[in-house]
């Protein structure tokens, strides 16, 4: 069987300095796959890469079976690849529920559409009080709750995610994580970007530890969590 | 013919004029950050357009019924390429250069674009007779023109399509998305390039429209009409909040009746006799702009940006 993602050698760069240095990993459908590291380690770099924003400069993406260098980021969504972007990045001054639908933009079934708005409004209540509402005037927990809501509308095969608790409150994290735990037991894949390792090791089936452009070390989430270079490195133990 | 309803008219009717003008700076500016010193030229071109299909292609004695409809398509064409090429052309390849560039390159293309028309268009080193719309209409103590009635329909249909287009349709939700934020527009499946080559067809069809009135209204068109125009629609963009297409609807208006009433009523003021008439106009507009930036920077209607989480 061949993964849903896979990654070969990737290398990219910003200018003369090179963000990621040729890595590779895959995402199986199904699974949650973490890739964890401190800032600057090239992991928003690589979902970035994915999602064609960036181009590569040399190295390999397969999706779904078929190559995705050279294909514009607003055709990379279709394929079935959507990133929930660091930062949140929701559309501030439009609605709740024009950001679910701008989510959707490229999807034609009207009645599919909303009821996956409604669906979103189930997995985040707030969403559904607030529909109405400028995105711009949600809290940071909620704006994550939206971009992750608009990053399901595109129904994805592969959903990315990147630094979903960056800098939410502790229960507002706990509350993302629980999320996404819930739509891994729904069988949605996800490729998560995470600074926070604990919380991240703890639900992935497989995580990568990078390091300055490379990935040092790979493992199951459970590996990971006991391994003790990365107990050291990043879990904040001595 | 100067009372006081009077120049209320022709204030409206001139701030109509800068509103369908400004849009074409707002609207690009709200998508891609880029003021576009050559959309007064844009605007030429389209008055150029439309006198071509008047004088030399349609038949001599052509109703103006007939000839003015045509005459907006030909204008409208030949503006919307221009736009539509500056983009493809000169302002897509400095897309991420520092903003300096781009903004070089568009006075350098309002620049050349004046150049080209006068050194190529037959007559066009001097003002080209344009044919007017010069029927007068009472109306209670207002003269006003067909060219007064043509812009003024024009414009609130312009407007209110404008104003559905964006807020109602799929395109224009997407323009929205755009303008917010590119990159994530682009994840969500919303192709930006084409969004911005449809902010600059629609700015450039709106200049072609206020070129034909300008024509139909004054009578004589030139290559260098342009400037003063597009100077002006631009600082009624930046007074109603550079980036809002309402802003430059209302920072048109605001301008044009501004300009109007103070040139014509601002001698009347003990110790400025000297200060009144057409030709301090221009000045009364500008110190406009001079005090909305000092008051309220981001103009009437602008929203001060805040920074993005």
């Amino acid at each position: 069987m061949t993964a849903l993602l896979e990654v070969e050698d990737l290398r990219v760069s910003y200018g003369k300095i090179e963000a990621v240095k040729g890595i590779s990993f895959s995402v199986e459908a199904g699974q949650v796959v973490t890739l964890i590291g401190t800032n600057g380690a090239g992991k928003t770099t690589t979902l970035r890469t994915l999602s064609g924003l960036l181009k590569p400069t040399s190295g390999k993406i397969t999706f779904d079976g078929q190559p995705l260098s050279g294909i514009p980021a607003h055709k990379i969504v279709s394929f079935g690849l959507a990133h929930s972007p660091e930062g949140r990045h929701i559309f501030p001054r439009l609605t709740i529920f024009e950001n679910l639908q701008l989510g959707a933009f490229l999807r034609k079934d009207k009645e599919g559409i909303e009821k996956d708005i409604q669906r979103a409004y189930d997995l985040f209540p707030i969403l559904g009080e607030r529909r109405n509402q400028a995105a711009g005037t949600l809290s940071g927990g909620e704006q994550q709750m939206l971009a992750m809501g608009r990053a399901l509308m595109s129904q994805p095969k592969l959903l990315m995610l990147d630094e979903p608790s960056m800098g939410l409150s502790p229960i507002m994290m706990q509350k993302i994580m629980a999320t996404i735990v819930e739509l891994k037991s729904q069988g949605t894949t996800i490729l998560l970007v995470e600074q926070n390792a604990q919380a991240a090791l703890s639900l992935a089936d497989q995580g990568h530890v990078m390091e300055v452009g490379n990935i040092v070390l790979s493992g199951t989430g459970q590996d990971l969590l006991h391994d003790e270079s990365v107990r050291k490195a990043y879990l904040g133990e001595d | 013919m100067n009372t006081l309803p009077q120049q209320l008219a022709n204030g409206l009717l001139l701030g109509s004029m800068y509103g369908l003008i400004a849009i074409g700076y707002t609207m690009v500016y709200g998508i891609v950050q880029l003021i576009n010193f050559a959309h007064g030229e844009i605007f030429m071109t389209g008055a150029f357009g439309a006198f071509t299909v008047y004088f030399y292609i349609l038949p001599d004695g052509v109703s103006m019924a007939v000839a003015v409809p045509l005459m907006l398509i030909g204008g409208g064409i030949v503006a919307v390429l221009i736009a539509v090429g500056a983009e493809r052309f000169a302002y897509r390849p400095l897309r991420g250069a520092p903003r300096l560039a781009p903004l070089i390159t568009a006075i350098g293309l309002s620049l050349a674009l004046q150049e080209v028309v006068r050194n190529f268009y037959p007559g066009a080193d001097r003002a080209i007779a344009f044919p007017g719309l010069d029927a007068t209409h009472e109306i209670g103590s207002v003269t006003i023109k067909d060219a007064d009635i043509f812009l003024i329909v024009a414009a609130i249909i312009c407007m209110s399509s404008l104003a559905f287009f964006v807020r109602k349709s799929r395109t224009g939700r997407a323009m929205q998305a755009t303008a917010q934020d590119p990159d994530t527009a682009q994840l969500m499946g919303i192709d930006t390039n084409r969004i911005i080559v449809i902010a600059f067809a629609i700015g450039g069809f709106f200049a072609a429209v206020a070129a034909l009135a300008y024509g139909l209204k004054y009578g004589n068109i030139d290559y260098r009409m342009g400037f003063l125009m597009g100077l002006k629609a631009f600082t009624a963009a930046v007074l109603g909040g550079i980036g809002n297409i309402y802003g430059a609807m209302l920072g048109g208006l605001v301008l044009g009746v501004a300009e109007t009433l103070a040139s014509a009523y601002i001698d009347g003021i003990p110790g400025m006799d000297k200060l009144g008439g057409q030709s301090w106009a221009n000045v009364w507009a500008f110190a406009l702009l001079i005090i909305v930036l000092l008051v309220r920077p981001q103009g009437l209607l602008g929203e001060r940006v805040a920074d993005r989480a």
